[in-house]
């Protein structure tokens, strides 16, 4: 039968975008919270003292958007891969190549002015990140090495790689493992003079974000990208160079990945430490999921996970709960949005 | 209703029906499926359901199946009323489908899919002795031969379908419903499907045949009822009818079945492939030194049973495979190797023959589907980006110019019927200036209606001075529109001749690897 009904409506496609995540979110919170009255906990008590921690607190919204930032740019790196059919699991390890070279160049690279040393500084990240996820999508697109595969051993590689370099050639003069600092013409300044870590990075991270909307919805490049990952063959037939598109989407997604650790480095923390992240990469992956690869989805998931982490440490005081409930939170999000058929089952959606 | 004397003795047009639908009515949203249907089908009889795609014979057969419910009627099996609610209870009352596409496990043997998902085979172990042999017994009784511990991924695509005959045989099935059975058959393998149809009737099966391919209408039907747009236009027989009658049935005017053209004059060779050697997917030789010219102005068809190398050699000329060894040149610039933008560069158009595999996109609006291939160029792209507003009104324009039934530009591909979306590819492929045409299998799944459209337009293009090289394993089409005829076989050129003077035996001979003394 010839399907004759007429395309949603914008608001009804808006509407469609937002209910999985948003309801995902709130299932979450339901499961979460019935775990918190069997430990003993009231759910209502850890959920204000979770959102004051995160938004209401003085300075707590600038630490969550401090957070939010490498989430925005790994997020927008892995839906940039997913968009070209691409897992990119790599984030992580194409994170860590990023922060450690924009460190290097940050503190090693001495008698430049800042309009030229950090812009270097960062670009150094992103180009980093692009080789190394560019390693990957060399291989699937010459050999046809799978991507998850590969980015996976490249993570482990980095890990390794950074550790040795913090260790050992990188390391500075203090007792801790660290890098020295960063010169300060490489520092990415804060916005704010008060107390808060919240960096000129996030809104470098929000002109990102346009870039990418640009990129993925205006420049032909964009349409290409989305072509071979919707269907390869059908992109091969139209002429479009296939294994250079996955090429250079990877590299793309690698460099946003690069960026990432770049804005950490140079803005939060301002040398790069041997313990550095808790998995930013792997949690951009639910981001990227959670945000339905749009970059106002990506935008406000990356605010969401920012805010569950910046108000941990508060909640735990207050309520006397474990951060530990934070991952389960997190947890459950990634299940019912990585499942979005459960969610409408739950809530009988057609 | 004519009685005719070709029907086998057991289909007596006063017994009880086997079955009946009884005006039968499906409403979707925004679209009446099935309107007032009524449907009968005698114990031993082949009856036809004529119609182009999305005239309802589907609805009704999923109705059937159990797959819908409608919204009025009633279906009655041996004059009982019955309601079907799922497949297994259409399974149940002894009703079999076999689907276009087939619903068979690669990599599962014909045993192992022939009892999937039945009772006998829910216990901790499986018993394949006795359902072979019974499939043997199968096989033996209606003259389907197949092997019950071959796999499946290596039988051909006829004896796929008698997996699948065997499929509903297994269960009981006294009514046999064929959803287009002979859309993916060679015209030996057609052959072979009637003779089991007829085997099957006359041991007192009943069959509803499914399809729009006016020819085997008439060769295999008892009586024919014709759909068109949800209602039943007319029911008839072949003693009553021709093909002239049943297309303008069908499509509710009359048809051009005949090609309508005028004599070729070829200018210049566009095309010229010489001593060309591709190979198939399993690394055998699929093209084995093929060398031809298609000219300007001349369609060239390549005849031939699918599987003889045909779609290799499309794949090489596109780009899309690699050349093992020759070459292909368009005008006199050699083609490089599995460069398909270069093929287009050199203004070649291509009608691939799986359009859902490589002609479309099925997850993007039409208006992208329509500048696939040019969405980078100008006027689709205005400096750094996208102009929207070119490719909406390019796709507008050639909607309208191609007649494709869509409710807008913003639809999905995927959600067009087969017809509709070839449209879409042709409409693609000549909105540029093409120096070359390489249409393979243009017509493949297109309704009678689509396939006069589409046949005009490729014409129009050689008269405009396109080469044009034909590929379709329907002799009639390559009979019917090409100018000059090669036939395919096993990877070689075997003949050639000119179209005016062919005759269908001596191809049909050739494509067969026999040659005429």
């Amino acid at each position: 039968m010839t399907n004759t009904t007429k395309p949603p409506s914008p608001i009804l496609k808006v509407w469609d975008a937002i209910w999985t995540p948003l309801l995902s979110v709130f299932v979450a919170l339901l499961i979460a919270g019935i775990i918190l009255i069997i430990t003993g906990a009231n759910p209502l008590t850890v959920y204000v003292s979770l959102l004051e921690g995160a938004f209401l607190k003085p300075g707590a919204f600038a630490e969550t958007l401090t957070i939010a930032t490498p989430y925005i740019l790994l997020g927008l790196g892995v839906s940039l891969g997913f968009t070209a059919g691409l897992f990119n699991i790599g984030a992580e390890g194409q994170f860590y190549m990023g922060a450690v070279v924009s460190t290097y160049i940050g503190y090693a690279v001495t008698g430049l002015p800042a309009i030229i040393h950090l812009p270097l500084a960062i670009i150094g990240g992103a180009l980093a990140g692009a080789v190394w996820a560019g390693i990957a999508g060399y291989f699937k697109a010459t050999r046809g090495a799978h991507e998850v595969i590969t980015t996976i051993m490249l993570n482990y590689i980095a890990f390794a790689l950074t550790d040795y370099l913090i260790n050992g050639p990188l390391r500075g003069k203090g007792s801790a493992p660290r890098t020295p600092d960063v010169l300060d013409s490489a520092i990415l300044p804060k916005i704010f003079s008060g107390s808060d870590n919240l960096h000129w990075g996030f809104i470098l991270a929000l002109i990102i974000l346009v870039g990418y909307w640009f990129l993925t919805k205006r420049m032909p490049l964009g349409l290409q990208i989305r072509t071979v990952g919707a269907n390869p063959d059908a992109a091969r037939y139209a002429g479009i160079n296939v294994n250079r598109t996955t090429v250079v989407a990877m590299l793309i997604s690698g460099a946003l990945c690069g960026i990432a650790g770049a804005t950490e480095v140079l803005g939060r923390y301002q040398y790069m430490p041997a313990a550095f992240t808790a998995g930013y990469g792997f949690d951009a992956i639910a981001i990227s999921l959670l945000g339905q690869g749009s970059p106002i989805g990506v935008l406000i998931a990356s605010v969401l996970f920012g805010a569950m982490n910046a108000g941990s440490g508060f909640m735990q005081l207050q309520a006397g709960v474990t951060p530990a409930i934070i991952s389960v939170l997190q947890a459950f999000i990634i299940i019912f949005v990585a499942a979005p058929a459960i969610i409408r089952s739950l809530f009988k959606k057609n | 209703m004519n009685k005719s004397s070709t029907s086998p003795p057991t289909a007596d047009p006063n017994a009880v029906p086997v079955l009946e639908m009884r005006g039968i009515t499906k409403r979707f949203p925004g679209v009446l499926a099935n309107d007032n249907i009524n449907l009968d089908l005698q114990r031993g009889e082949i009856h036809c359901l004529l119609g182009e795609n999305g005239a309802g014979k589907s609805t009704l057969m999923n109705i059937l199946y159990g797959l819908y419910q409608p919204n009025e009627g009633e279906i009655l099996l041996n004059g009982k009323p019955t309601k079907i609610t799922n497949p297994k209870d259409a399974i149940a009352h002894g009703i079999g489908m076999v689907h276009q596409h087939f619903m068979l496990v690669p990599t599962l043997t014909v045993t192992e899919n022939v009892t999937l998902g039945l009772e006998e085979n829910k216990g901790l172990f499986i018993d394949v002795k006795k359902p072979a042999d019974r499939i043997r017994a199968l096989s033996k009784q209606y003259g389907l031969d197949v092997d019950p511990d071959a796999y499946i991924k290596d039988l051909s695509v006829g004896m796929q379908q008698r997996v699948e005959i065997i499929k509903t045989l297994y269960r009981n099935a006294q009514i046999l419903v064929l959803d287009e059975p002979t859309a993916v058959l060679t015209p030996q393998e057609v052959d072979d499907l009637f003779h089991t149809l007829s085997q099957l009737i006359s041991q007192g099966k009943s069959i509803i045949f499914i399809t729009h391919k006016l020819r085997e209408v008439l060769k295999v039907a008892r009586r024919i009822t014709v759909l068109r747009q949800g209602r039943v236009v007319g029911a008839t027989t072949p003693q009553e009818a021709d093909s002239a009658k049943l297309a303008s049935m069908m499509v509710g005017r009359s048809v051009m079945l005949k090609v309508d053209k005028d004599a070729a004059k070829p200018q210049a060779p566009v095309l010229s492939i010489s001593d060309l050697r591709v190979l198939s997917e399993r690394r055998t030789v699929a093209v084995n030194g093929v060398s031809f010219e298609v000219r300007a102005g001349e369609i060239v068809g390549i005849a031939g049973v699918e599987g003889n190398g045909q779609a290799e050699l499309v794949e090489a000329l596109t780009g899309l495979r690699h050349i093992e060894q020759g070459t292909v040149k368009i005008d006199s610039a050699v083609m490089p190797n599995e460069s398909p933008d270069a093929v287009i560069e050199a203004g070649a158009a291509h009608i691939p023959e799986d359009r859902h595999k490589y002609g479309l996109v099925l997850s993007y609006p039409i208006r992208y589907n329509m500048v696939l291939s040019t969405f980078d160029k100008p006027p689709f792209t205005k400096g750094m980006s996208l102009d929207e507003g070119m490719i909406t009104k390019n796709a507008k324009d050639l909607v309208k110019k191609f007649d494709v039934r869509t409710p807008s530009e913003e639809t999905f591909a995927g959600s067009l019927s087969g017809g509709n979306q070839q449209k879409v590819v042709v409409a693609r492929e000549f909105s540029r200036p093409i120096k070359l045409l390489i249409a393979s299998q243009p017509t493949r799944g297109v309704d009678v209606g689509s396939i006069e459209f589409i046949h005009k337009q490729i014409v129009a293009q050689r008269d405009a001075g396109a080469a044009v090289l034909l590929i379709s394993a329907e002799l009639d089409e390559v009979m019917s529109l090409s100018d000059r005829i090669l036939v395919m076989y096993k990877g070689k050129i075997v003949g050639q001749s000119e179209a005016a003077t062919a005759k269908r035996e001596d191809i049909g001979l050739l494509m067969m690897g026999t040659q005429k003394n």
